[in-house]
């Protein structure tokens, strides 16, 4: 049409012989991700903002920049807000690798297509398309590397995956403008198993993806598509259990929290043992003691008189950022408020920087607004499911916040410092 | 098209401005990207992700398919077949590329940190490889008494 001439290998057309390879196959695969990858992208940030990352020591980002434009307050309602944003975009991004391989796949003759740069353009858009795909992949796989815990990713999960997202949210921007238009004509106006000559003359060679040379077929196109959505039906099914929970986690099969955790009042999911990061018997042991710091003033209490003070209890589940959760545990302990109140705090209980007796690790501090501080349901937990907190669950006290991402609910706590940083 | 071949950038300047814009966002998050102790590692890992799946996958997904189509002939009658052994091992082969990490045992942190076994991934992979394939033998099965009940051959 445009009198290009073919390349060689797999720069000409005729080298691609899947008879699948076409407009429409794209464009089905590519209308499911710009579905999918915008739920993907607001997840994420809003998994960001729960982290309140302008509070101190909370930013695992500090620096973010103008890419925190989007930041509010994290709220406390619903109490499992936070298990529902973090599950959807882990389970979600799992479910959509299929749809996603599978698209790469169909567009692969582009990526030689010849002559390699037509304009400025052309090139533009190439290195957009580099940003694309560079940038999905990369997001993709830290993000499964990181939920089972295999850091071999070069450097820290947190830089490389937000500032990766973002480096693909505006490559995805430019695709989906330039791209969707046609490709929703193309689902609207077309069957899945039409227009596959050669030689139509129509978008099929203008998109340069359909092959001039298809072999014998041996799956239809809807075949295709169906094996890849039960892809995606399969690794939904061994993966969604984690984050549901309950009488679901069973079928978790391949997922990294789909196990037991054991019978009892603690048995539910442990996001790092005490062992882990090197917590033991001496440094919780009858020695320990809370310190409470603020408004000038300073409490140390005891367990026992922790355990003295008016008791309240919450259901609050735990929710990792790796997506797995677990569902409403009855925690009981001494409300924030009440914490801030033995300092003279107790009117207007400000924000509160929470120090664990952890030694060593990214979230032995964290830092709670002032919302989560106020909230009734907000509890140094003392004792879960009827029982005193194990050892694994942050014994002998630990914050637990509704709605609050699982790191931020500090285990084995040493000092609450209301108002100010520790 | 004549009106493209006139501007010698190859598009509107709409485009031109959304590109720009992206490229700007993609330079303003890229410097904080590299900004770690590791940047060039980082680049690699960048520019790896952008080629594995054209230079690594593709191939594997092409050899491994041509193989198995050859297995079954070029005969219209068991050339649909091969869909009974693709759809299982591109199944299994996806949740294998997914979950490798647990299903080859290879993060040695996880039973001390999460308290749980990590000897069991293996295991349930297999066994779920295992039914895919039985689920598509049955279904060739079916799929053969029908066509036999019908007197034709089957495809």
């Amino acid at each position: 049409m445009d009198g290009r001439r073919d390349g060689h290998g797999p720069a000409r057309p005729g080298f691609w012989r899947s008879p699948l390879r076409g407009p429409w196959l794209t464009s089905a695969l590519g209308g499911v991700l710009l579905l999918g990858v915008p739920v993907l992208l607001l997840t994420g940030l809003l998994s960001y903002a729960a982290y309140n990352p302008d509070l101190p020591g909370n930013d695992t980002t500090p620096d973010r920049g103008l890419l925190g434009f989007y930041l509010f307050p994290w709220p406390t309602d619903p109490h499992w807000l936070y298990r529902l944003t973090q599950g959807v975009h882990v389970t979600l991004g799992i479910a959509l690798i299929p749809v996603l391989l599978a698209k790469l796949w169909s567009v692969v003759p582009r990526l030689f297509t010849w002559p390699p740069v037509r304009s400025p353009a052309h090139a533009l858009e190439r290195l957009s398309l580099l940003l694309l795909v560079g940038g999905v992949l990369f997001v993709f796989a830290t993000g499964v590397l990181n939920v089972q815990l295999e850091y071999v990713f070069p450097g820290s999960f947190y830089p490389l995956h937000l500032y990766g997202s973002w480096v693909f949210a505006g490559a995805f921007a430019v695709h989906v403008a330039t791209r969707a238009p046609a490709a929703l004509r193309t689902l609207r106006g077309r069957s899945p198993d039409g227009g596959t000559a050669p030689g139509d003359g129509g978008p099929a060679d203008a998109a340069g993806l359909a092959t001039p040379r298809p072999a014998a077929p041996t799956v239809s196109r809807r075949g295709a598509l169906a094996t890849v959505g039960g892809g995606s039906l399969l690794l939904f099914g061994v993966t969604v259990g984690q984050s549901v929970g309950g009488p679901l986690r069973s079928t978790a099969l391949l997922a990294p929290r789909g196990q037991d955790a054991g019978p009892g009042p603690n048995g539910f999911q442990v996001n790092k043992t005490a062992a882990a990061v090197g917590v033991g018997e001496r440094d919780v042991g009858p020695d320990w003691r809370l310190v409470v710091r603020g408004g000038g003033r300073e409490r140390v209490l005891s367990r026992a008189q922790l355990l003295a003070l008016p008791q309240h209890r919450a259901a609050l589940p735990i929710a990792c950022v790796e997506g797995w959760s677990t569902t409403d545990q009855e925690w009981s302990g001494v409300r924030l408020a009440d914490l801030a109140a033995l300092v003279g705090l107790g009117a207007r209980p400000p924000w509160v920087f929470v120090d664990s007796v952890q030694a060593a690790g990214a979230f032995r501090s964290a830092a709670l607004r002032e919302n989560q501080v106020r909230d009734p349901r907000s509890l140094l937990a003392l004792r879960v499911n009827g029982a005193d907190l194990s050892l694994d669950h942050g014994y002998p006290a630990r914050v637990i916040v509704p709605a609050n991402p699982g790191v931020h609910n500090t285990k084995w706590v040493g000092a609450l410092a209301f108002g100010e940083r520790g | 098209m004549s009106a493209r071949r006139r501007t010698r950038y190859g598009a509107s300047p709409a485009h031109l401005l959304l590109v720009l814009c992206s490229l700007a966002l993609a330079g303003y998050a890229g410097v904080r990207l590299l900004g770690g102790r590791e940047p060039w590692l980082v680049a690699a890992w960048f520019v790896g992700a952008a080629l594995v799946h054209d230079l690594v996958l593709l191939p594997l997904y092409t050899v491994t398919d041509r193989a198995a189509q050859a297995l079954f002939g070029h005969r219209p009658g068991t050339r649909r077949l091969v869909g009974h052994v693709r759809v299982p091992v591109l199944l299994s082969g996806l949740l294998l590329l997914t979950y490798h990490p647990l299903i080859l045992g290879r993060v040695e942190a996880y039973p001390a940190t999460t308290g749980l076994s990590g000897d069991v991934y293996l295991g349930r992979w297999l066994l779920i490889t295992a039914t895919l394939f039985a689920a598509s033998a049955l279904v060739l099965v079916v799929r053969l008494w029908r066509a036999r009940a019908r007197g034709e051959t089957p495809a």
